[in-house]
């Protein structure tokens, strides 16, 4: 325990700054208002916390999360009460779906005024309740120190997720002694880290007797950074991989053994192999919709064995043959020790099949006849020119899913994006967020040029804060991804998905206003040389208008709501899945 | 009610703080599930309630809704209540009562082992308490003479004899799904609580039910539930 742990006579919002400070959090986004001022007054003069100012609280809540991913720390973003802390619903929402660790920090109206609608009075704590990991609403001063150090405790462990630390101005204003918390009082939270041992040999068990595996791998991989395990367990059983949206990167794609992304945009391989799979191996996942299509034709002859640390997630969606709690990184390495010493399962033929699956259903894409610029070219360009060892946030949409097949995924935890909640708009703030964690690596937003008019106000943040994102924004003049569906399931009425902007705004413009630096590519020649020219700098924020064509789709496409077994790798062209039988 | 099958009681040990009770309804209702009765009542630490709801719903949703509630931070403890627990109700209703049809009425609600705990020259308000079936057996009897307010029943209170541990049931195979779940000796539960818990749950099973009537109870005597 240091000096200055022990019992000094502070303000509440001395307290929480020094709380912070304690906690290791050091960057916090936010904005002030009237009843979160008091804390403003002590962050003013912290020299260990950053405080970085954003232009909407929307953007302090992903930019916190784009930090936690790309650090895997817990992300901090601070509002004040009411609009402020609405602002953050949003965020929250996301960080909640995809288990990113944040703490949202609001300030409420005066202990006495709560209930009595107030001015820019919300009930905050209650607003999220559904969509936090756990919530606190502190009125006394005495209590920050506890709620803040309980608060990263609970966003930071088990499945990871946000926490709302809720404090009221007189809470703020009030003297209190600062008093670190020896223990932490949560007698009802204990995660289970450590898997039942008995679940892990039976788990082994079955590995070794199956014939059509599948590692079927979720973000929760990359949350417990167990990559290094996965790799091990896959190249010791030679087991093929499908790594989820949110899991992109936590096994490389070069690698033989991976099939790809699964689900309603995956690779033929993926979907065929989990299809045809008799034994799933599902590792931090949760049987999303998006993966799974219609539920009770997904995977029909596979078993299952689920290992994830939310036991909640267990046999939620599809019943588990074999049910694991437990972090993945000790539930792989507990396999691992297990399938050394046992036989290991006989998978030669599987392989082969899905190898030849893999080798004639390539993701692809048709460059478009009248020589205009097709978004999966760019997205695969300012891949291959970039390259691996960089960071990558997505928006939402068809640019999201051409990201997630087309940029290179062969490093872990490189990858942001907005999976179970879907949030446009994330790309942004993500991508600040990132950079701030990780300032000597380049950062590329792929955005839409629906998404980025969402969030894009976080370039003067970036620009006054020397944040030097870049952000490419895959401009097809409309929603894609709403005006795919309209095209392929509503006879082409294009109803409200025509963004008409074709420099209206004009990106370039935009980021020059913004303090930051525009450039344009309209034709293939010229995307080359826009990406070297972005890469380039490093002192502003730098924004890539690519004019693309908007007929582009995203294939392959299981339509929502069918199986699996119906997708299709291009209009009305099924995939022939039976040259051999298994 | 839907059928008695897929009714299940839960008793939801939580630490006793602000909002808890919105966060367990919170969670039920937006995962798509009803509660069909519900009472909250303290137990002998004041740090801790206990919170006894009743849901209708099958196996398998039930363990979702376990599995979702232990992931509340507040939430200590849930054990299921099986058939062979204790289950009491408390009624209040007011029924038509004539000069002819006093006694009758009277001797029905002796029957039953309530009370008349108000009577006008039109009305007698009867209390009774007993088990669920018992209650609803009382109140078709008494519906014919004329229920002429509505029956309070403001929710169920239960002890356990045999008690089911839904507070870890994760690593449970799905083909056990009721087999295996933990079946707790009759002494002090244990588990996950710090010892000083223990005591509230020895305690809770030899007198809760009478503590939670008795908390119900004054509920109805003042102006506003004071108890929760």
């Amino acid at each position: 325990m240091s000096d200055n742990d022990r019992a000094d006579e502070l303000t509440g919002a001395q307290s929480l700054v020094r709380s912070l400070e304690r906690v290791g959090a050091d960057v916090v986004f936010g904005i002030p208002g009237g009843a979160i001022l008091p804390a403003y007054d002590p962050l003013f003069d912290s020299e260990k916390v950053r405080h970085i100012l954003v232009r909407h609280e929307q953007g302090a809540g992903h930019a916190a999360e784009g930090y936690a991913m790309a650090t895997g720390k817990v992300g901090v973003c601070m509002a004040t009460s009411g609009p402020g802390a609405t602002n953050l619903v949003t965020p929250i929402a996301d960080a909640h779906m995809d288990s990113v660790p944040i703490v949202a920090i609001t300030g409420q109206v005066g202990s006495a005024a709560i209930g009595t609608d107030a001015f820019q009075e919300a009930d905050i704590r209650g607003i999220t309740m559904p969509i936090t990991k756990h919530s606190y609403l502190v009125t006394k001063p005495a209590d920050i120190a506890a709620a803040i150090a309980s608060a990263f405790h609970i966003a930071g462990t088990g499945r990871p997720g946000p926490v709302l630390v809720d404090i009221t101005k007189d809470a703020l204003q009030a003297k209190t002694r600062y008093e670190w918390p020896r223990q932490l009082d949560l007698p009802g939270y204990h995660p289970v880290t450590r898997p039942h041992g008995k679940q892990v040999r039976e788990a082994g068990r079955m590995i070794a007797e199956s014939r059509r595996p599948v590692l079927y791998v979720g973000g929760g991989v990359v949350k417990a950074r167990a990559w290094a395990e996965l790799k091990e367990l896959a190249e010791l059983t030679g087991i093929p991989v499908v790594t989820t949206l949110m899991a992109r990167g936590v096994f490389p794609d070069s690698h033989p053994q991976n099939l790809g992304m699964p689900g309603m945009h995956g690779t033929v391989a993926a979907v065929g192999a989990l299809q045809r799979s008799d034994l799933l191996i599902a590792l931090g996942t949760r049987f999303d919709d998006r993966v799974t299509g219609q539920l009770s034709t997904f995977a029909p002859l596979a078993k299952i064995i689920h290992a994830d640390i939310d036991p909640a997630e267990i046999s939620k969606n599809r019943v588990a043959d074999v049910p694991i709690v437990g972090d993945c990184k000790e539930v792989i390495s507990q396999l691992i020790s297990l399938l050394k010493r046992d036989h290991r399962p006989v998978i030669d033929e599987w392989v082969r099949y899905l190898q030849d699956l893999k080798r004639r259903y390539p993701t692809g894409y048709d460059e478009p006849e009248d020589g205009s610029l097709s978004p999966q070219y760019v997205i695969k360009r300012i891949g291959e020119i970039t390259g691996a060892d960089a960071y990558y946030a997505a928006g939402v949409g068809q640019h999201q899913m051409w990201a997630s097949h087309y940029l290179p995924w062969e490093l872990p935890g490189r990858w942001l994006n907005s999976g179970g909640l879907g949030t446009m708009g994330y790309c942004v703030p993500a991508a600040m967020g990132a950079k701030v964690g990780q300032p000597d690596k380049i950062v590329w937003g792929i955005d839409g040029d629906g998404c980025f008019q969402m969030t894009n106000q976080e370039l003067a943040t970036c620009a006054l804060e020397g944040i030097p994102i870049k952000i490419a924004v895959i401009n097809n003049q409309s929603l894609g991804m709403v005006r795919q569906w309209q095209t392929l399931f509503y006879q082409g009425r294009y109803s409200n998905t025509d963004l008409n902007t074709h420099r209206i705004p004009d990106f370039c413009k935009l980021a020059e206003a913004m303090g930051g630096i525009g450039l344009r590519a309209e034709a293939p020649a010229e995307v080359d040389a826009v990406i070297e020219k972005a890469n380039s700098i490093n002192d502003v924020p730098v924004v890539v208008d690519f004019v693309v064509h908007k007929d582009a789709m995203v294939w392959p496409l299981v339509a929502a709501g069918t199986s699996n077994d119906d997708i299709k790798v291009a209009r009305d062209m099924a995939p022939a899945w039976d040259q051999e039988e298994l | 009610m839907a059928g008695a099958a897929n009714t299940h009681i839960l008793s939801v040990l939580v630490q006793n703080k602000p909002g808890v009770l919105a966060r367990i309804a919170g969670l039920i209702s937006r995962r798509g599930y009803n509660i069909e009765s519900l009472a909250v009542g303290p137990t002998e630490s004041p740090e801790m309630s206990r919170i006894t709801l009743q849901v209708n719903v099958e196996d398998v949703v039930l363990e979702q809704i376990t599995k979702q509630l232990n992931k509340l931070i507040e939430v200590l403890k849930i054990v299921e209540l099986e058939d062979s627990a204790v289950r009491r109700e408390l009624v209040l209703v007011k029924v038509r009562a004539t000069a002819e049809t006093r006694s009758q009425l009277i001797e029905i609600i002796g029957l039953f082992g309530g009370k008349a705990v108000d009577l006008t020259s039109e009305i007698i308000t009867v209390e009774a308490t007993g088990s669920p079936a018992k209650l609803q057996a009382l109140l078709e009897l008494l519906e014919p003479y004329g229920i002429r307010d509505r029956t309070v029943r403001p929710g169920r209170a239960g002890a356990r004899q045999s008690i089911t541990d839904r507070s870890q049931s994760a690593q449970r195979a799905p083909e056990g799904r009721s087999g295996q779940l933990a079946k707790l000796p009759r002494g002090p539960v244990g588990g996950r609580l710090p010892d000083h818990n223990s005591r509230a749950l020895t305690f809770t099973r030899t007198t809760h039910q009478g503590r939670t009537t008795k908390c119900l109870q004054r509920c109805f005597t003042t102006e506003r539930p004071t108890c929760h």
